[in-house]
């Protein structure tokens, strides 16, 4: 299934939950599948932290295809046959959608460290400019893992009417203390780096590696599990024998280092930022009037877990799917046994796939 | 398949209920109170087969272990919290009947009676734990801790305080025999209403 990116301009400024306006952006996005007449097939797929709108399929030339495609396309449990998939790129990113890496309009620089803090219902407002630009009322299903399912979530409450299902895989509805340490951590490590510029390195012709790639480590250490570490990697040398010297001696050691430098090649330093602070931030069930507008809520719910992931654990799916009972709202929830850890929303398992093939089928006329 | 306490349940239950069903397995008591009850709710299950199953029959189900997972529930928040056929697997029969009537106004459970004469011959005669189509468990391999007769059944309510509203105890014809003085001898199946 070969996919292209396209990218709308939106020249109506949106303003932002800080405050501050963006006078004009660029939302870039992919869809998957046809939107029938009715327009009653629409599924917006929310990405999570350093995700992007390419979500399924190929791009040519590509030798990996998006990052959910074992989720999405014909057949599959989002199945393109019936369904049109919509993924786009948040705001503050870095693949297309206006973020710190593009040029500001009334500088001429990038954006670096002075695009606006984003959060949340940033985004789900900015999706919404997308869902009017394609004549769709209603969303059958918004579909999101981690920071994706909790923009799913933020849907439900800020456009009660529009969302038919909300399908909310290893989300939290809010940042623990230790969930905030963790990105505290990551984004020292980006700002501490003297490439880092104060925020302003592009504009001198720098990158912060060694910080971006520091943050990668320990965020990709939160998304796995000590079973799955232990399972991979164990305490397997590079060589067959310790070398007493601080050189890569263990496996993991090795793994790491080559997933931090992987990561700084596709992605922005200040995005990474953005996107730590708009996690931090998130916390709808204290929003003012959440009682209200949750009352409002027309939309049924799948709440998934997965019983290794130490990032956002069972307990706080379960924090949600308490609140949405609270209220009578109609709720599934599952928790996976997976020693995948938090990343395991983002592999294929039997029961997990079976539950979203399941609930999609059954809810997919409405 | 069509169950004698699944209709007994949908008689006793109101039109646009809110219901808990503790148990659920598939969901057919949740869907057959749908379409004939128009009632709203959730199941509660642990196994995950169940729970694939209730989600392709529209139930909203909750997959947990109903011995630890009543917090999900407020107090009075559903008109019927119902145990069918599921009391005997319970860790704990009387945490959960208190939990049941904290979550809802009545509570209905069903169970197998252990007291049925035929079970008691088994017991008698072959010297062995009964095995049954009911209950085809071998004792060391059963999930079913907590079997009881409806003697003890009632008699745990009178001790807890629980009070028995209405009861039907049925025969091997599914017959209701709930006013003989043998119905602990002769009723394979019992189901009762709590306050």
């Amino acid at each position: 299934m070969f996919v292209e990116e396209k990218k709308i301009h939106i020249s109506k400024p949106l303003k932002l939950n800080s405050g501050k306006v963006l006078s004009a952006y660029d939302l870039m996005y992919e869809t998957y599948g046809q939107l029938n007449d009715d327009k009653s097939n629409a599924v917006l797929v929310c990405h999570a932290l350093s995700g992007n709108h390419h979500v399924a399929g190929l791009h040519k030339g590509d030798e990996k295809p998006g990052w959910w495609d074992n989720m999405i396309g014909p057949g599959k449990p989002i199945n393109t046959d019936k369904l049109f998939v919509v993924c786009m790129n948040n705001l503050g990113g870095c693949h297309g959608s206006t973020g710190p890496t593009s040029i500001n309009e009334e500088t001429n620089n990038p954006y670096g460290f002075e695009f606006p803090i984003v959060t949340v219902q940033d985004w789900v407002n900015s999706q919404k400019v997308l869902m009017d630009e394609f004549g769709i009322d209603k969303w059958q299903f918004i579909i999101g893992g981690s920071l994706g399912g909790m923009q799913a979530l933020q849907w439900s409450l800020d456009y009660p009417d529009n969302v038919n299902n909300a399908i909310i895989i290893a989300a939290s509805p809010k940042l623990t203390a230790q969930n905030i340490a963790f990105n505290e951590v990551a984004r020292q490590a980006i700002t501490s780096d003297p490439e880092w510029c104060d925020g302003n390195y592009l504009k001198q012709g720098k990158i912060p590696k060694r910080g971006l790639a520091l943050a990668r480590m320990l965020g990709h250490i939160t998304y796995l599990s000590d079973e799955s570490m232990a399972k991979k990697f164990g305490r397997d040398l590079k060589q067959d024998k310790i070398n007493f010297n601080f050189d890569v001696e263990f496996q993991i050691e090795s793994y790491l280092r080559y997933q931090g430098e992987k990561f700084v090649t596709s992605f922005d330093a200040n995005t990474y930022l953005l996107m730590t602070k708009a996690l931090d931030y998130f916390d709808p069930f204290n929003e003012i009037d959440f009682v209200e507008r949750m009352s409002k809520s027309r939309s049924r719910f799948l709440v998934i877990s997965f019983t290794s992931d130490w990032r956002f654990p069972p307990k706080r799916s379960e924090e949600i799917v308490k609140t949405l009972i609270k209220f009578n709202k109609d709720v599934s929830y599952a928790c996976i046994k997976s020693d995948g850890g938090h990343d395991a929303f983002l592999m294929k398992n039997d029961n997990y796939f079976e539950i979203m093939r399941t609930y999609i089928e059954a809810n997919i006329n409405g | 398949m069509a169950r004698k306490d699944f209709d007994l349940i949908t008689e006793w239950v109101e039109p646009d209920s809110r219901i808990l069903d503790l148990g659920c397995g598939d969901g057919s008591l949740l869907e057959l109170l749908n379409k004939k009850r128009n009632v709203s709710g959730y199941g509660v299950d642990t196994s995950i087969d169940k729970t694939i199953k209730s989600l392709d029959n529209k139930i909203n189900i909750i997959n947990a272990d109903i011995n630890d997972h009543m917090h999900y529930f407020k107090d009075k928040s559903f008109d019927y919290v119902i145990l069918a056929q599921s009391l005997q697997v319970v860790d704990n029969p009387i945490l959960l009947i208190k939990e049941m009537l904290r979550i809802g106004n009545e509570a209905i459970i069903s169970f197998p009676n252990m007291g049925y004469w035929r079970s008691r011959l088994y017991l008698f005669f072959k010297g062995e734990m009964p095995v049954t189509s009911e209950l085809p468990f071998s004792w060391h391999s059963t999930p079913n801790i907590h079997l009881c007769t409806i003697k003890d059944f009632k008699k745990m309510c009178f001790l807890n305080n629980f009070q028995i509203t209405e009861e039907v105890i049925n025969n091997v014809n599914g017959k209701n025999i709930s006013s003989s003085f043998l119905n602990n001898l002769i009723g394979t199946s019992a189901i009762f209403r709590i306050k």
